[in-house]
């Protein structure tokens, strides 16, 4: 029996903030100090809020320790562990309280955990631990109770839909497959999407990291839903630590008998492999996806046939995504009417975003559909750092839309935020505030699709191309007003005539700011201006009156474009000032300003 | 017999009724409507990527690509709304934006399907200005010239090499805007295994694939009056090149041919065809010392010059298998420059042979080790079908006007059993009218042998000649050969000879024949029409077997001795040399 329990985030946030230095302290403390014995170690998932990493948390207190370094370790060790007092400086303060416990936080208050509930509770390379919060009871009630009719009944009636994007419902796409007449082979695939590509999503790979027994034990379920006895699991290189937990979780559930051949002595065959994709946005897109697996260049291919008919290799297959399978165990053991309970009339269950931009709670955060941004952003996000007002909330990456201010108060689900010229996407959630010029958001987002885009189709290839030339044009003050017409036909085309998804959707973020932000459009085109003060083309930088002639910002000119003689009011070379702005950080009397 | 399942839809308000899995573009076609389409290619090329197909289906989320999407019962199809019209023309408008427009000067001015395409959708090619793509043009190797500045991405070229000829020596290389055609690793054409076959040019709807001309070289050659100018047709030339003039496909233009190359001023005009007689005797020959000696079989046609190189990459150790016969291009060179040349008094250093092949890969051949019979290379100078209807434009000749001539005498006098040699089948055709009647010691009544005729890629047949089964097989397309050769290397075939062809149809399909745009290939059966013009004529003649060719029985009993003689080995037939993959 454990006195202490200490959990020490090893999410990617914390580990690259070195929670595995963090940890290996721990351990070399606990032993010189003679506390091994009365100390449990472990190593989680995410937590979610990364913004004050590396985090750890010590039970039975529960206290909330954040943006712990290694040398805090002794500490920690010597006060805490030992003495049993609480090492206050490091508890973490919400809004300048001091909240010791986690769930007291308001970044958790108002949150659901169903996706992410052992992500930072359990020790994900441990399927003992996975087993212990029931783990594979699931899998076991559906090979011992269930027919695969009734999985699939249940997940349709759960309303679950897909978390990667589109939104499409889990249970239809499983019957789809089912019902799908396999070749002569009788193959049939699952798979799981985990080529989490859009800028600043974060959840699935979190997932993979804080508890990858849930997606295998959904993947079983879903292969025994539909028939199939071989999956994949399609994971981004770039993540080394999901795909070693991943392989550690596959290599145990062998072991245990709950993959393989004859899984549980039940009579069912499933086999797990993992394939790594190299980072091309493109994969994620379901067919290209598969294409990918198969060994070919990852680029989509026409749809129909689909998946479920013919898929992966040509065969039926279901994909879903990590979040998706991540429902899918509790959904079975806790009964569709309880998913269903949560969220929006078509939106059930909850929604993991991944707040980024600029918030104060920047991190992993679940919440049950129908929840306003308002909430999301103020409550749990806590709200724009630095006093700064909100502009927009750009959702569903590359594919979705800036909301502006106005629907703060929208309740987020799948066809609230289409309605408003948005996507849900994967989760993807980052916040603007006035010091961001939505022109340049626009081209920030065209320009990584335009970058990913595989060249299979005309639209996509050259349209998206052409497209962030207008924007390009724009933003260095050579814009017209018969630009704006031009550009919004091109959106529009884009959307109509791309071959998949990704550049279908591509005009989003062009065609969700000239919709909410036309005004900033205007100033570009008309005044010359970019009001937020980003586009470096419509800025100039100049020396006011009240310079004081200290000289600091003419020795600080990377490109010595500032003259003047001391205590002299300076003066700017306009031909020769790049526009960064060094001068007037420097610059201790406000005398330099950006127009 | 399985029951067709028909599907009923409407297409712009009109019923049409077309078998479950038809496309809407094949739907379409059947209802009148011709829909425009650029990267789509029937049985290669489904792949919905240029988007010019488009057409709107009632309750699609999108406009949907008419190539790949099959129609389905009750589906509202609009080939010619105002959305589809102006989507068509914007994406070509867009392909235009990153083309180099030099049309004016390009392989396939007036032959262009983004031209006409531009024309008949009325696009505005300077609508999107921006930035364009620049290429360097590889120029590698003797055979094809790519250059993509004008490439447009269809992947036509791509789905050639990988379907028709199952090599996929070239694929798409990066992504987005920088996508392009290329071998792997953008490594040059010279340093992959590129067979030259030219399939890739053939599908090309725009100027990114092109022979590499030798049509100045013949112009200056005929400019040197120290020269003595050969020209000779192979087989295939005078089928394929009345299209370039507007005769339709399968039209058979010899004489006017004749005539435009002697007014050109060619000191002898003659036909290879004579060569594919001697072929015949010679690989005859080898076949039947191979079979009675316990040779290597099964033997290997060898005329097929991308064939030749396919082997050497890809199956070196079935090289023995191959006929060490030189290719009929290479012979009629070798006979022109040694006993013709005798025959003249003329040094052979001072002789130009140009050859019209339906080929690219000739202009490979001609450069390869061990062809050279005479100290000189067999041929000089090896041009298209294509090429030589440049050449005929360029002489200001009016094609359609000219008189009906004849081939000189004597590299001009053949059997039709040589004109064969163009359609696949035709080799083992005409090797099968020699060798029974040499085997069987005398002159048979049977001559056509259909069981090699015919279009599909790989065709079977045993021969009964003099009481022995002859069990051959005739592949066309390296797709099709491939599985005979797979079969051949794991022992599970037991056939004599073999008759391979590059091209799928051979010949009159060759890399080098006049380009037929894919609303052509998609609807009409060219090979099959080409090769009709073939069988056409020799069914029509009086000498249909290579051994009876008067001059060839000349060119033996003066000259070569006989068939496989020492001096016939030295002139007529050649080496092989394992080649490298990458």
């Amino acid at each position: 029996m454990y006195r202490n329990t200490v959990l020490i985030c090893g999410g990617t946030g914390c580990h690259s903030n070195h929670s595995a230095e963090i940890y290996d302290k721990f351990v070399e403390e606990i032993a010189a100090k003679g506390i091994k014995e009365d100390v449990l170690l472990v190593k989680t998932g995410c937590f979610g809020l990364c913004a004050v990493g590396p985090v750890v948390i010590i039970y039975p207190e529960g206290a909330f320790y954040s943006t712990v370094s290694v040398s805090d370790v002794p500490e920690l060790v010597s006060e805490h562990l030992i003495k049993g007092r609480l090492v206050e400086r490091l508890i973490y303060k919400d809004k300048e309280v001091v909240t010791k416990a986690l769930s007291e936080t308001n970044f958790y208050k108002s949150q659901t955990r169903v996706a992410l509930r052992n992500c930072g509770v359990i020790n994900p390379e441990d399927i003992d631990e996975y087993i212990a919060y029931d783990g594979y009871q699931a899998l076991i009630k559906v090979l011992t109770e269930m027919t695969p009719e009734e999985v699939i009944q249940t997940i349709l009636d759960s309303g679950l839909r897909g978390r990667g994007g589109a939104g499409f419902p889990t249970g239809l796409k499983w019957r789809f497959c089912r019902n799908a007449q396999p070749d002569e082979t009788g193959i049939k695939y699952v798979c799981c999407n985990a080529d989490e590509g859009d800028p600043g999503a974060f959840m699935d790979r979190s997932i993979l990291e804080g508890d990858p027994h849930a997606v295998i034990e959904a993947m079983a379920i879903a292969a025994y839903a539909i028939g199939a006895s071989q999956g994949y699991i399609y994971v981004r290189a770039e993540y080394p630590i999901a795909v070693s937990r991943m392989r550690i979780a596959i290599g145990q559930a062998k072991e245990y008998g709950l993959l393989g051949k004859n899984i549980l002595g039940l009579g069912f065959d499933f086999d797990l492999d993992i394939r790594l994709g190299s980072g091309a946005f493109v994969c994620g897109e379901e067919t290209a996806l598969m294409t990918s697996i198969e060994g070919k260049r990852g680029e989509p291919r026409p749809r129909p046939p689909f998946p479920a008919n013919k898929g992966l290799f040509a065969k039926p297959t279901v994909l879903n995504n990590v979040e998706t399978y991540a429902n899918v165990a509790q959904i079975i053991l806790k009964g569709p009417e309880w998913f269903a309970s949560m969220g929006t009339e078509k939106s059930k269950g909850t929604k993991v975003f991944a707040l980024g931009g600029k918030i104060v709670n920047t991190g992993l955060v679940e919440i049950p559909m129908g929840t306003t941004l308002r909430t999301v952003i103020e409550d749990i996000g806590g709200g724009i750092p630095n006093g700064k007002k909100f502009k927009a909330a750009q959702t569903g990456g590359p594919s979705g839309g800036c909301i502006p201010a106005q629907h703060m108060d929208v309740p987020i689900d799948f066809e609230n935020l289409a309605a408003i010229g948005s996507i849900m996407g994967s989760g993807g959630l980052i916040v603007m505030d006035e010091d961001n010029c939505m022109v340049d958001i626009a081209k920030f987002f065209l320009l990584f699709t335009k970058d990913e885009s595989c060249g299979k189709c005309t639209p996509c290839r050259i349209g998206t191309t052409r497209l962030l030339e207008y924007l390009d044009k724009i933003t260095s003050g050579k814009g017209e007003l018969s630009d704006l017409d031009e550009m919004e036909k091109l959106c529009y085309y884009i959307k109509d005539n791309a071959l998949c998804g990704l550049g279908q959707t591509a005009p989003n973020p062009v065609l969700s700011t000239l919709r909410y932000f036309r005004d900033e459009y205007i100033a570009h085109i008309v005044d010359k201006k970019c009001p937020a003060g980003v586009c470096k083309a419509l800025l100039s930088y100049e020396i006011l009156d009240t310079c004081k002639g200290c000289t600091l910002c003419a020795r600080n000119c990377p490109v010595n474009a500032i003259s003047g003689a001391v205590k002299q009011v300076h003066k700017i070379d306009q031909s020769k000032c790049i526009k960064c702005g060094v001068c007037m950080d420097k610059c201790k009397f406000k005398a330099i300003v950006r127009k | 017999m399985e029951e067709i399942k028909m599907v009923n839809l409407k297409i712009n308000g009109q019923d049409v009724s077309v078998p479950a899995g038809t496309t809407i573009l094949d739907a379409a076609r059947k209802a009148g409507i011709k829909i425009p389409t650029l990267c789509y290619l029937r049985d290669i090329n489904a792949i919905g990527a240029c988007r010019v197909c488009v057409v709107e289906v009632k309750g699609a989320r999108s406009l949907v690509a008419s190539c790949v999407y099959p129609v389905s019962e009750g589906m509202e199809v609009t080939t010619n709304s105002q959305k589809v019209i102006e989507a068509r023309k914007t994406t070509v408008e867009l392909i235009l934006s990153d083309h180099d427009k030099n049309c004016l000067s390009c392989v396939r001015n007036q032959n262009c399907e983004l031209q006409r395409l531009s024309e008949e959708l009325g696009c505005d090619a300077k609508r999107f200005g921006g930035a364009v793509n620049t290429f360097d043009i590889d120029a590698t190797t003797p055979y094809i010239v790519r250059d993509n500045n004008k490439c447009i991405l269809c992947r036509r070229c791509v789905a050639a090499c990988k379907n028709y000829q199952g090599l996929a020596i070239i694929g798409t290389n990066s992504r987005g805007f920088a996508t392009h055609v290329g071998a792997a690793f953008d490594k040059d054409l010279a340093d992959v295994p590129c067979v030259g076959c030219g399939q890739c040019i053939n599908v090309c709807p725009v100027g990114a694939l092109h022979e590499k001309e030798e049509i100045d070289d013949v112009i200056a050659a005929l400019q040197d009056k120290s020269k003595y100018v050969i020209i000779a047709t192979a087989p295939s030339v005078r089928i394929g090149l009345g299209e370039e003039f507007g005769y339709p496909i399968g039209s058979n233009v010899e004489g006017k041919m004749v005539t435009a190359m002697r007014k050109m001023g060619f000191n002898a005009v003659f036909d290879v065809d004579f060569a594919a007689d001697l072929t015949i005797m010679e690989e005859g020959t080898e076949f039947i010392n191979r079979l009675n000696n316990g040779g290597t079989l099964p033997m290997l046609t060898s005329c097929s010059p991308a064939w030749i190189k396919y082997v050497e990459h890809n199956y070196p150790d079935l090289i023995p298998n191959l006929s060490s016969c030189k290719s009929p291009q290479q012979m009629f060179g070798a006979i022109c420059k040694t006993y013709y040349a005798e025959k003249l008094g003329i040094d052979p250093k001072d002789m130009v042979v140009v050859s019209v092949m339906p080929c690219t890969a000739k202009k490979f051949e001609k450069g390869r080790a061990n062809q050279s019979a005479a100290g000189v290379p067999d041929i000089d100078i090896a041009i298209t079908t294509r090429e030589l209807a440049k050449l005929i434009r360029r002489f200001g000749l009016i094609f359609n006007e000219l008189e009906e001539g004849k081939f000189d005498a004597p590299l001009g006098i053949s059997s039709t059993a040589g004109l064969l040699f163009g359609a696949t089948g035709g080799v083992m055709e005409a090797a099968l009218r020699t060798l029974a009647d040499v085997l069987e010691g005398k002159e048979l009544d049977k001559i056509e042998y259909t069981a090699v005729r015919g279009t599909q890629g790989i065709k079977e047949a045993v021969v009964n000649i003099a009481g022995k089964d002859v069990k051959v097989a005739v592949a066309s397309g390296l797709a099709n050969a491939k599985v005979l050769m797979d079969k051949i290397r794991a022992g599970e075939a037991d056939y004599h000879f073999i008759e391979i062809m590059s091209c799928p149809g051979g010949c009159v399909n060759g890399g080098g024949q006049p380009i037929k745009s894919a609303y052509e290939r998609n609807n009409l059966d060219i090979k099959a029409l080409r090769a009709g013009a073939i069988y056409a004529a020799d069914s029509k003649s009086e000498l249909r077997k290579s051994h009876k060719n008067p001059i060839i029985k000349e060119l033996y009993d003066n000259y070569l001795g006989e068939p496989n003689s020492h001096k016939a080995h030295k002139i007529l037939h050649t080496s092989y040399e394992a080649r490298k993959k990458y």
